[in-house]
């Protein structure tokens, strides 16, 4: 992960450059003066780990979805590297072509072969326009469910990294059947007969991300969002302006706190003091973890009663009232 | 010139009708002497059967709604398929226009008093009074030529068909229900996506109806999608594209982004006929697009079919 000075900051991160570019100015004078400053540095590096607990422990949800898009943020490559051994990158959906929003193999998590599949978006300028910032078309939603029915037919758990602002809405996208492949997907995941784990491990707009969403258990990073519409998207479309996506985030209630209140998502996987982005390493561990434990309670199930539960877990999630039936009449 | 007929189909999901009137007064919009446009309103057809006249918003041939009725609202001059409502459908489609309807019971609730330029119960709340519809789709169980079976309709003009809460859990239910009667599934939509005022909880209607389509898939029972115009985002991206058979009436928009979004993204004019019914046929996503004076028998052989 990025050291500093090659570390970015979001606009609330601030004060933690600032206390980085004292580190810096006291080095200097050290190294100047040969006076012994090393305790100084300690108390301004503790104080960089309470700034980013402060300021983790108060983030609006706005600031939530800034930091699930944070740039040093790590992507699906980066937990398959760290948390996997034996990767095997398979490509292509056997249609169209490679589509390198959406990522997939064969790996071992703990020494077991699992399927794992992700969203990846770009490390840097150039990667980012070849990962179409994470935006998959339908080819990735198809070489996705062609990697998920091979695990299925060797009886391999799979694992999905969701990190996506959308699916691609291109107009080639609609040519091949965006909304066909992303349905497709969602329909052959409530009856995959192998144990299923999905994490949102960044941003998770919509039909993009559900497409390789569904699953026994969903597990979502603490920094990261779920809903069904970017806030930028709500604000517009609700508002009919760009510029209330504070307040759209606030009302989608998207955060992980929030879906996992609402019983959408079953459990938060802690991340590193202050966001994934501060420690790969830790953050890996976490989610090491989480998807262990997790895998553990549905992998010696009937495949028959995983499914059954799988699909009336989604059965059960809504809300509405229900009238007395007498007073139901059409007009 | 196009550019201005085409329609914001996002803007319909507000359920804002001043939004709508603005994005559609050119153009899919009934006129009625001294009354705002609309799109079909059952009830105030109802009120005033002969005092409604429409344009076709393809010709602008114009005709009185009785007239245009007894064509099942295809304009006579173009065959431009007019949008109408499940009461229509229903009718069109049921033996003697007799159906029951079934789930009436279920509706919509702001469980998160969701607040955007109005809360979500206020607009629950009038746009209820204003319609006589309780939510987006209704449900119903009746005979087509004899042939027994469900059908599962939206209704566009409340909050632009959308996929919230209460329209899955009707789907899961008539799902249930045909598993129970051994009934074949048809679903008609008509959306421009998924409830923003139910946040998540919209989004996970789309697994909701498609693992209870696995069930139904299980038990062998045919699932029939018909697509009307409009159809997109949430609907096209779960049970609307999900049939074992997927048809469409002609000239209807379908697609999973709408047409405003891609052209932002591309920064491009969109080809002619882009996401049309034909449009989707060519590109292999359709069986076939049905004329809706067709569409009875054709739905009643399909059955037969299926059956036999
Ligand atoms: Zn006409």
């Amino acid at each position: 992960m990025p050291q500093y000075p090659n570390r970015q900051f979001l606009d609330f991160e601030q004060p933690i450059k600032t206390l980085y570019e004292e580190i810096e100015k006291l080095k200097q004078t050290a190294e100047k003066s040969k006076i012994d400053m090393s305790d100084s540095i300690q108390k301004l590096e503790n104080a960089i780990i309470e700034k980013r607990r402060e300021i983790t422990a108060s983030l609006t949800p706005w600031q939530r979805v800034q930091l699930s898009r944070h740039p040093d943020r790590p992507y699906t490559n980066k937990y398959i590297e760290k948390m996997l051994t034996n990767y095997v990158e398979l490509h292509g959906d056997r249609n169209f072509r490679d589509d390198k929003a959406m990522v997939g193999g064969f790996a071992q998590l703990n020494g077991e072969t699992v399927m794992v599949i992700g969203h990846q978006k770009g490390i840097n300028t150039k990667m980012r326009q070849e990962r179409n910032f994470g935006m998959a078309n339908p080819e990735g939603y198809r070489k996705a469910l062609r990697l998920m029915k091979l695990a299925e037919k060797f009886n391999k758990p799979i694992i999905t990294f969701i990190d996506t602002p959308g699916a691609y809405p291109g107009l080639e996208a609609e040519e091949r059947g965006q909304g066909e492949a992303i349905a497709r997907n969602i329909y052959e995941m409530t009856r995959l007969q192998v144990p299923v784990i999905c994490v949102i491990i960044g941003e998770g707009a919509s039909g993009g991300a559900l497409g390789i969403g569904v699953g026994d258990r969903i597990l979502m990073m603490e920094n990261t969002w779920y809903t069904v519409i970017s806030p930028e998207s709500c604000s517009s479309i609700l508002w009919r302006s760009w510029d209330k996506k504070e307040v759209a985030a606030e009302q989608l209630r998207l955060t992980a706190t929030d879906m996992k209140g609402f019983g959408l998502v079953d459990e938060i996987v802690p991340e590193p003091i202050g966001g994934a982005h501060w420690d790969y390493n830790e953050a890996a561990a976490l989610l090491k973890t989480s998807i262990s434990n997790a895998l553990e309670q549905i992998k010696n199930m009937d495949p028959e009663v995983r499914v059954q539960q799988r699909i009336e877990k989604f059965n059960k999630m809504g809300f509405w009232d229900e009238l007395p039936v007498e007073s139901t009449q059409v007009q | 010139m196009k550019k201005e007929l085409e329609e914001n189909i996002e803007h319909n999901l507000t359920g804002d009708e001043e939004t709508q009137k603005e994005e559609e007064s050119q153009k899919r919009s009934w006129f009625k002497r001294g009354k705002k446009g609309i799109l079909t309103s059952t009830a105030d057809k109802k009120e005033t059967p002969e005092g409604l006249w429409s344009k076709c918003p393809n010709c602008n041939y114009i005709s009185t709604t009785k007239d245009l009725e007894e064509e099942l609202f295809v304009c006579p001059k173009c065959n431009y398929h007019h949008r109408i409502g499940s009461q229509e459908y229903f009718d069109i489609l049921f033996d003697n226009k007799e159906y029951e309807t079934l789930f009436d019971e279920i509706i919509s609730k702001d469980f998160l008093h969701f607040t955007d330029l109005k809360n979500y119960q206020q607009r629950l709340d009038e746009i209820r009074s204003k319609t006589n519809l309780k939510d987006s789709m209704r449900v119903a169980v009746g005979n087509v030529n004899g042939k027994k079976i469900v059908i599962a309709c939206m209704d566009f003009e409340f909050i632009g068909g959308s996929l919230g809460s209460v329209m899955g859990e009707k789907f899961s239910r008539a799902v249930d229900y045909c598993i129970k009667h051994r009934l074949p599934y048809m679903v008609i939509s008509k959306s421009g996506g998924a409830r923003m005022m139910e946040s998540a909880f919209s989004l996970m209607q789309l697994a909701k109806t498609s693992g209870k389509l696995s069930q139904l898939s299980n038990a062998k029972l045919p699932y029939i999608s018909l697509l009307t115009d409009p159809t997109f985002g949430g609907i096209s991206a779960s049970f609307g594209m999900l049939g074992d058979l997927n048809i469409a009436e002609p000239g209807a928009l379908i697609g999973f982004a709408g047409p405003r979004v891609i052209k932002e993204t591309i920064k491009k004019d969109l080809p002619e006929g882009f996401q049309k019914s034909e449009f989707l046929l060519e590109h292999g996503f359709l069986d076939f697009i049905i004329d809706r004076k067709k569409l009875k028998n054709k739905i009643s052989d399909l059955i037969t079919l299926f059956s036999n």
